[in-house]
């Protein structure tokens, strides 16, 4: 099915399912802890043995010699396999760094051997016996010279001139504000059983976000047919974008397995994930912003820099200026700089997660230089098009009604404007705000459904990385189908399942639910030519035509009904643009002795489509706040710049926000229709909660102290010296 | 320093497989493994009898397993999650004896006689603990993965605070502790949720301490 026009009335628009608040239906089965992740599938193949990887410890460099004797006579071990004993595996099309093969470094903890052994303790050990030595390249990790080296060069996006309007705007700001390295930090480390026992068909069990790219990757990294390989990805225990690809669990598993003749598990010790995988880059930023009085924006210039391996892209920081904000005059333009670093790749909102970082609080400045409401400010740069092209209108933008509507709800216009103007007892108290814009993308996505004694299967290789795909393509089905939702089973996340959209970018609700939608429309045209009929409706169960009304359950009679479609999305989207909007407002406490800063309320108001199920879209919502909130205050992958990786690779060094970091958080969803996003005219949601979020509560320890960081992660040590006196 | 080194070819066996494929992959033989160079003193297993869940269980462990691997690995009961087998995410959290453990941080051998409960222990999807029930009620999860840990933990802060064990944030020691949001975020607060279920778990474990007044 195309979906070639903007969507007219349809069955969405009369719900009893889709839009609905359902719990999800794979809940008993995660908070029982049956749910089988990638590292626990006991019960799919006989006789695994268990990997355990080896990082390397420099940054750049090549291999001299690896001595494996010792490793290879431990107790249990079956395999030792280093990176030197193979040549350079292939290096997929959207990754930059090779996983293994070969003598050459190009970052620390790059998976360099194997060791395989009958338990996890042995091959633990036994990997700890593995001897290496190199020959040490010298190796730069400086961003902020490269950045001062870059600046003014490049080819930049331009609108109209932004030096003379710039010059002539009676108001203007220009900051420098850097934002740092970020580790996804799933719960669930990546994790894959391998069996490649026998050299033919390899098989996976792993936990990954897009099934058929990791197939895709896998037989590039291999040079073998796509066709023998097989994923399972049924549940995911977080990604984030870090497991959008594949990683070397996989390719050690897979290497290990053939090497052993047997089947492999192998999960990334904790201490292993943030240099041996992707990470979010940091950034350096500087932002210029010219007024009129009335607060009308000029002349915007965005300049962002970036590191990246060679071939990657960073972090795009500056995704959103180009479309968020009015302006007529326009210099945007981003800098990736090769470093020998852990792969710089896509973590949750890449883009806008850290250029609204910036822009945010550069907003908040231009509105106090203004002396306007950071509320109005916002409202007086809104725009219906891409700013600069008439031509290119947003299919559907409610920002201001997102900014009006969370004011409202927040107390907003109550707040005391003066920073440091309000106390509780040894706390100051602040309120900020920042606007929140992340696009919308659809992507290709299908499935398959099977009715079987009035009971409907989907299967599609989408997947469910806490998303909530059960239960919204659960919902989905049930509506078109007019079945209730306990008639329906969601299979997900395996490769013999029709190729969906995967979960990634904040399109995986928007594409996968039109995918299973064009299947279940192709098995309602399958049981209209088998009764004859036109037009029938398909409600309460029953095929409706008139007067006549026959059962779901009856009408193959023990056969099963099969259909399969895809979703594909028409040019005509490309004319305009698509994106999702919200507004974060947030109320901190600064201790007035220590700097310590706690958030103490949070509110987002968030224009995203139809809302396909409020429960699941609201922990969205919030699951971005939170990370946000880390991002804002504690979130820091801290750079070794001699050696070149990030020293804080673990859960306790790199600080997530915990319970006790985040109070009761509120989260409005404007009840809004994208009739040209998809059928059920809905948009992504998973990652607009996140954008934006940090600067408001930067803008809000503002508000509290009158000390403006621009540095993040905002902690105490940056404010400190410059409290208001006690 | 920067010299282009020339890549080497080197010893390499191709694995024949049956792969139709022109494989990049060659692999070294892999030589099997022989004598040991050094073997630890001593007995390298031991047998520990604990209960589990209700169900005795006598398992031959080796000296270095974690409570968590011994409930994971040998008796199959994947519900407790390995996050981070440092003490550093709480997805491991297990009770024994009563009392909440990161499962991951103690070693199996030291369990004997000792009574555990995991997250199996306390319902089936067919019929859920109230937590558990809770949990599904108010989204008190995403992915999943941090929640059986979760789940083990709430159970305990709730007797916790009920005993009158203080925490951080407990401001007076001679009144008995209020079962408030403080409380609980703070006495959930080495159990990590990446995905930012915090509101929602708060609001889970809150309403079941109030049933159970
Ligand atoms: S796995 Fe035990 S605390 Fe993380
Ligand atoms: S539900 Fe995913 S980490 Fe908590």
């Amino acid at each position: 099915m195309e979906f070639n026009k903007p969507a007219d009335q349809n069955l969405f628009d009369r719900s009893k399912v889709v839009g609905k608040p359902h719990t999800r239906i794979d809940g008993p089965l995660k908070v029982s802890g049956q749910a089988p992740y990638a590292y626990e599938r006991h019960d799919v193949v006989d006789g695994q043995l268990v990997g355990y990887p080896v990082g390397s410890t420099i940054a750049k460099g090549r291999i001299t010699s690896m001595n494996t004797e010792a490793a290879k006579k431990a107790p249990g071990v079956k395999a030792v396999v280093t990176t030197l004993d193979i040549e350079p595996l292939g290096i997929w099309d959207y990754n930059a760094a090779r996983l293994f093969g070969g003598d050459k470094v190009e970052h620390y903890h790059q998976a360099i051997a194997v060791v395989v052994a009958e338990t996890f303790e042995q091959a633990r050990a036994a990997a700890a016996l593995i001897e290496t030595s190199y020959d040490v390249e010298q190796a730069k990790f400086d961003l902020k010279s490269e950045f001062e080296r870059l600046q003014g060069t490049g080819e930049p996006d331009t609108v109209g001139n932004f030096d003379e309007a710039f010059a002539a705007a009676p108001v203007t700001l220009d900051e420098v504000y850097t934002t740092p390295s970020e580790s996804h930090a799933m719960m669930e480390p990546h994790a894959s059983i391998v069996d490649w026992s026998d050299g033919g068909d390899m098989k996976l069990w792993t936990s990954n976000q897009m099934i058929e790219w990791g197939r895709q990757a896998l037989a590039k990294i291999f040079s073998i047919d796509p066709d023998r390989i097989s994923l399972e990805s049924p549940y995911i225990g977080g990604g984030f974008g870090a497991k959008l690809w594949v990683c070397s669990d996989a390719v050690l598993a897979a290497v290990g397995s053939r090497a052993a003749g047997r089947p492999v598990k192998l999960a990334m010790p904790r201490p292993f994930v943030a240099n041996n995988t992707t990470h979010r880059s940091a950034t350096i930023q500087r932002i210029k912003i010219g007024a009129a009085e009335d607060g009308k924006i000029t002349a915007i210039s965005h300049e962002a820099a970036s590191h990246t391996l060679l071939g990657g892209s960073g972090e795009n920081a500056i995704a959103q200026t180009p479309y968020f904000y009015a302006g007529d005059n326009r210099y945007i333009i981003h800098h990736p700089v090769e470093m020998n670093l852990p792969e710089a790749n896509a973590m949750r909102a890449p883009g806008e997660t850290a250029g609204l970082m910036a822009l945010e609080i550069a907003m908040d400045e231009m509105a106090e230089k203004l002396d306007m409401d950071p509320v109005e400010f916002r409202i007086a740069n809104d725009t219906q098009i891409k700013p600069g092209n008439p031509m290119k209108p947003f299919s559907d933008r409610h920002f201001v009604e997102c900014l009006r509507r969370g004011a409202d709800a927040f107390g907003w216009a109550d707040r005391n404007k003066t920073p440091g103007g309000q106390r509780d007892g040894n706390w100051l108290i602040g309120h900020g705000m920042a606007g929140a814009y992340r696009g919308a993308p659809t992507m290709k996505s299908g499935a398959r459904v099977r009715l079987k004694d009035g009971s409907l299967t989907v299967e599609t290789d989408m997947t469910d990385i806490g998303t909530g795909s059960y239960t919204i393509l659960a919902q989905t089905a049930a509506e078109t189908m007019g079945l209730p939702l306990e008639a329906v089973d969601v299979q997900l996340g395996k490769s013999s399942y029709p190729v969906s959209s995967g979960s990634g970018g904040q399109w995986g609700a928007a594409s996968s639910t039109a995918g299973v939608y064009a299947a279940c429309v192709a098995l309602r045209q399958q049981i209209a030519e088998r009764l004859g009929l036109e037009d029938p409706r398909f409600e309460g169960g029953n095929v409706v035509d008139g007067d006549m009304e026959t059962a779901l359950v009856d009408i193959a009679q023990g056969e099963e009904l099969v259909a399969e479609d895809t979703m594909e999305f028409g040019d005509f989207k490309k004319n305009m643009v698509h994106a999702t909007f919200g507004a974060h407002f947030v109320e901190v406490g600064v201790h007035a002795g220590t700097g310590e800063t706690r958030v103490r309320r949070m509110l987002a108001a968030c224009d995203a489509g139809r809302i396909l199920n409020p429960i699941t879209a609201r922990s969205q919502v919030i699951g971005g706040m939170t990370m946000g909130t880390g991002g804002a205050l504690s979130e820091e992958l801290a750079l070794d710049q001699g050696r070149g990786f990030f020293a804080n690779h673990d859960l306790a060094g790199y600080e997530v926000a915990v319970h006790a970091d985040i109070p009761h958080q509120e989260v409005i969803f404007l009840d809004t229709l994208d009739v040209s996003a998809t059928p059920l005219k809905a948009k992504g949601v998973g990652e607009l909660g996140l954008c934006g979020v940090a600067a408001a509560i930067a803008n809000a320890a503002y508000n509290a102290t009158g000390v403006r960081v621009r540095d993040y992660p905002v902690t105490l040590d940056k404010m400190i010296d410059k409290l208001p006196a006690i | 320093m920067n010299l282009p080194i020339e890549f080497q070819l080197r010893r390499r066996t191709l694995l024949i497989g049956t792969a139709a494929s022109a494989a990049a992959l060659r692999f070294a033989q892999t030589a099997q493994a022989q004598t040991p160079v050094s073997k630890p003193a001593g007995a390298e297993k031991s047998a520990v009898t604990m209960t589990v869940n209700g169900e005795t269980k006598t398992l031959e462990l080796d000296h270095r397993t974690t409570l968590l691997d011994a409930l994971r690995e040998h008796l199959k009961l994947t519900g407790t999650k390995k996050g981070c087998d440092h003490g550093q995410c709480g997805a491991c959290t297990v009770s024994v004896n009563g009392t909440r453990v990161n499962s991951c941080l103690s070693l199996a051998v030291m369990h004997e006689g000792d009574e555990v409960t995991t997250i199996e222990g306390l319902g089936t999807p067919d019929n859920l603990d109230p937590m558990q029930q809770a949990f599904v009620d108010h989204d008190g999860f995403q992915c999943g993965y941090c929640t059986p840990g979760q789940i083990c933990s709430a159970k305990a802060v709730i007797d916790e605070i009920r005993a009158g064990v203080p925490s951080h944030v407990t401001s007076d020691l001679t009144s008995p502790i209020e079962m408030s949001g403080p409380e609980i975020r703070e006495r959930m607060s080495g159990n990590i949720c990446r995905c930012g279920a915090y509101s929602n778990i708060v609001e889970a474990i809150t309403e079941v301490a109030g049933e159970q007044v």
